[in-house]
């Protein structure tokens, strides 16, 4: 089972604006997990930390603006490194978009999911040096076009 | 007709507007899809697929479009390709019928002279590798490990793990390759390289030593923190396996420690070094030092780790981590409720003899504010602390007495059971804290609110057995027996549990039985108090109580009627004299098989097997594909809670035949009633209760059957 094992982007109303899994899975039980995992999400104070177990595995999770980042983790990954994780994440989508919001994400969906591919692969953290990532992004935004 | 062709970013505005039909809209979109891939010309194509992507993300099924997938994927246009690539990223898999026509597409992709192709081909295959594609892929992404973009390089080197999962055979001959790039000029390649065999390494560390070397080199020349913390944590599982890398290990660790502003990196050397390195004391001080700053920190997530880790450490070094007991006391007041039981947790391990007294005190501080489960994890715990090692930290059991005593006043508990075998296991095994124990017991005893507000099984009132216990058995020097008796045996004590009422009970025998023998004055008095108050319980419904209650009736009978009452009673007490010591839980095993003795011997021969087995088999027909994975788990679930047998009607009719075949044989079967189940099931019952076969007879029973629980309904 890979380190990551999935990364989602979910509103306070529960609706998933982003969703990457990395191991394999059926409608169904990423509709459960999601909608569960946003209301434990939500309904912890604000004053406690940042992960929790759930169903074997951990969730780190960190509240940007009206959107959760949370990332489903093995038991024995280092959840202050994905807490760093999800602040590059955050940073390097606030450079790309220019001052990102919620409905950034929510109509350039596949643009997240390149940056994220940038960053993670099979699972793994691969780079979290922002101008790396953003480098190949810009010279692909131009074979785009 | 042209159609207006939606675009993603009009189809996500139409959703928002559609808030309360939002299902319909979706369903419409769909259709416009199904048409839009049909239509000739690449566009229209592009759009669907990308439409699709974004409605599977809501949890739409797209699988239907994967040759048109495909499609999008062949086209020319960069762009065109990576939608295609992305929308099969997340949802093909080996079950995708059209993923061996991907097979020729990566391959041209995966080699093409634009190296941004190459990357979304590479990053296509990392996610949908299957053990085909692994095989197939193998040597054209080896090939790339070398390739001269560095680009390419990292992501070949990055889906070499997932293509080694899924065709090991590719490992062997790509290893030499992958050692390679660990000293690539690319440090972001070599990054990539160490992610690949670390994950290696972590099933078969062994295998990985010889490597050692090279990753040192790394730890201390790179900058890169998540390599580092990668290349640490492998450092870690090495350890064990190599003594002198841990000697070693120390210089380079402390150096990161002290100077890295990365909280995530000193927090994996720290893991690392309490793991590996527990023998190098400076080391480990310098953790805590760090520690310290983690617990002291205002970040929740700082704290709650910190805590996480000094226990980890306390358990090889209990002694250094006792310096910081007061900060771990001043944890117990945060407001997040695992950082509470993290502290709870390292203050088991911190106390001395000396300084016991002291933290139970704080602890017990803490009960009154608490609230809700944090109080019974608080009551758990004094007791955990007190009595671990066999109360080798209590210099003084009448005040432990006396901190059990003040949990009883905390009302509500789950842990009713815990302080009842704390109070027993004290006063039966600390002789001299007998009378101090008896009189506290009989104080509890006359509290009205233990017996009068908390009635349920495992609640406080459990704390009433040892009460009575304690009380029947060492309490036989009491000056006021009679009182005591009033209270046994008071009417409240009906509404006990059970079990509680058996034991008060019993125990007011023994209690009457001493104060007779010693005063046979009083006996009269006794035995009339007895006569009047046993009858509430001889009615019990309860059988243990009544059949107490009765037996106690008839010796009062029988003393009342005897000339000297005090003889009887001085029997009865010889009866109680014997002392009742615990029993060592090994003390069976202990006893030697007498000679000649076969405890495996069978002494009648057996019956003939029964298909009982069979009747729980469970019947895999009904577990469909892989598709209802999530379901699948929560059924099995649900049956193992139920045990219920989940047959066929066919395998119901045959084992019901061959029951009734044995049935009449069988010469202690009455008549043709068919066999009842012991939860009340019978046999012939279906999936959903109906009964086919019940005949009067079964149904002529002492009130009616319980009503059976199926699928959640009462049935």
């Amino acid at each position: 089972m890979s380190s990551i094992r999935y990364l989602l982007l979910v509103n306070r109303q529960g609706q998933t604006r982003l969703s990457k899994y990395y191991h394999e899975n059926t409608a169904r039980a990423r509709a459960h997990t999601e909608a569960e995992i946003i209301r434990k999400c939500m309904s912890r104070p604000a004053n406690v930390c940042s992960f929790f177990p759930y169903e074997g595995h951990k969730v780190v999770y960190r509240r940007y603006a009206s959107l959760f980042f949370v990332v489903g983790v093995g038991k024995d990954e280092n959840e202050l490194s994905i807490l760093e994780f999800i602040h590059c994440l955050v940073e390097v989508l606030d450079t790309y978009f220019e001052n990102v919001c919620e409905l950034d994400i929510m109509f350039n969906m596949e643009k997240v999911h390149y940056i994220l591919e940038e960053m993670i692969c099979n699972g793994y953290v691969v780079d979290s040096n922002k101008k790396n990532i953003l480098f190949p992004l810009m010279l692909m935004e131009e074979l785009d076009r | 007709m042209a159609m207006f062709r939606r675009s993603l970013a009009d189809m996500v505005r139409g959703i928002r507007a559609n808030k309360k039909d939002e299902h319909k809209f979706i369903m419409k979109a769909i259709q416009e899809i199904k048409e839009e891939v049909k239509m000739p010309g690449k566009g229209a194509k592009v759009v669907a697929i990308q439409k699709l992507t974004y409605l599977h993300m809501l949890g739409y099924d797209m699988t239907w479009a994967a040759f048109n997938m495909i499609e999008v994927m062949s086209q020319e246009s960069f762009g065109a390709k990576r939608i295609g690539y992305l929308a099969a990223s997340q949802c093909f898999n080996e079950h995708t019928e059209v993923i061996m026509l991907a097979t020729n597409l990566l391959k041209r992709d995966i080699t093409s002279v634009n190296e941004y192709e190459t990357g979304i081909a590479l990053n296509a295959l990392a996610n949908i590798c299957t053990p085909d594609l692994a095989q197939d892929l193998a040597a054209d992404t080896l090939a790339l490990v070398t390739s001269s973009r560095p680009y390419v390089r990292k992501k070949a080197t990055l889906v070499l793990y997932k293509i080694f999962l899924r065709f090991p055979q590719a490992l062997r001959p790509s290893f030499p390759r992958l050692k390679e790039k660990l000293e690539d000029p690319d440090p972001a390649v070599v990054s990539a390289a160490v992610n690949v065999i670390c994950e290696l390494a972590r099933k078969n560390p062994k295998n990985y030593l010889p490597l050692a070397p090279i990753f040192f080199k790394l730890l201390t020349t790179s900058n890169n923190n998540w390599m580092l913390i990668k290349i640490i944590k492998l450092m870690g599982a090495l350890t064990p396996l190599e003594k002198r890398l841990a000697k070693k290990l120390v210089a380079p660790l402390t150096d990161i420690m002290n100077s890295t502003p990365a909280m995530s990196l000193l927090y994996e050397c720290i893991n690392t070094c309490t793991v590996g390195l527990s023998e190098f004391t400076n080391v480990i001080r310098l953790c805590i030092a760090k520690l310290r700053l983690f617990i002291e920190d205002s970040d929740q997530n700082l704290k709650y780790l910190g805590l996480l880790a000094l226990y980890n450490i306390m358990k090889t070094h209990p002694k250094a981590v006792l310096e910081h007991r007061d900060m771990v006391i001043f944890c117990l007041d945060d407001e997040d409720i695992t950082i509470r039981q993290r502290a709870l947790d390292l203050l088991t391990g911190m106390v001395t003899r000396r300084n016991l007294m002291e933290i139970i005190g704080k602890l017990m501080d803490k009960l009154d504010e608490a609230e809700g489960p944090y109080r019974d994890d608080l009551v758990r715990k004094v007791i955990e602390i007190c009595s671990q090692d066999n109360y080798k930290y209590i210099t003084d059991f009448e005040w432990y007495i006396n901190v059990l005593m003040e949990l009883t006043h905390i009302g509500r508990t789950a842990h009713g059971a815990l302080i009842r075998e704390q109070f027993m296991d004290v006063c039966i095994r600390v002789q001299v804290t007998r009378p101090y124990g008896v009189s506290s017991m009989i104080t509890l005893l006359k509290d009205p609110r233990m017996v009068g507000e908390n009635p349920e099984a495992g609640g406080m009132c459990e704390v009433l057995y040892a009460a009575a216990y304690i009380i029947g058995e060492f309490g036989s020097g009491s000056k006021q027996p009679k009182i005591v008796l009033e209270y046994l045996l008071q009417p409240l004590a009906a509404s006990l549990p059970n079990h509680v009422q058996a034991v008060f009970v019993h125990n007011s025998l023994k209690v009457a039985a001493a104060a007779i023998k010693r005063q046979p004055a009083a006996a009269a008095d006794i035995l009339a108090l007895m006569k009047a108050r046993l009858p509430a319980f001889s009615h019990s419904t309860y059988l243990e109580v009544q059949e107490r209650a009765c037996l106690l009736l008839e010796c009062v009978t029988l003393m009342e009627n005897s000339p000297t009452p005090d003889v009887l009673a001085g029997e009865l007490v010889a009866v109680f004299a014997e002392a009742l010591n615990p029993v060592a839980a090994k003390a069976q095993k202990k006893v030697p098989v007498p000679a000649g003795v076969d405890l495996d011997a069978q002494i009648n021969s057996p019956p003939p097997s029964d298909d009982e087995e069979d009747l729980y088999r469970r019947d895999d027909d009904d577990e469909g594909g892989d598709f209802w994975e999530g379901d699948r788990d929560e059924e099995r679930r649900r049956e193992k809670e139920w045990k219920k047998p989940k047959l066929s009607r066919e395998e119901k009719r045959r084992q019901r035949e061959q029951r009734k075949q044995r049935v009449a044989s069988n010469p202690y079967y009455l008549g043709d009633s068919p066999v009842v189940r012991p939860e009340g099931l019978s046999e012939d019952e279906g999936e959903y209760g109906e009964v086919e076969t019940l005949t009067a007879d079964m149904l002529d029973m002492d009130g009616p059957l319980p009503p059976m629980e199926v699928d959640g309904r009462r049935g």
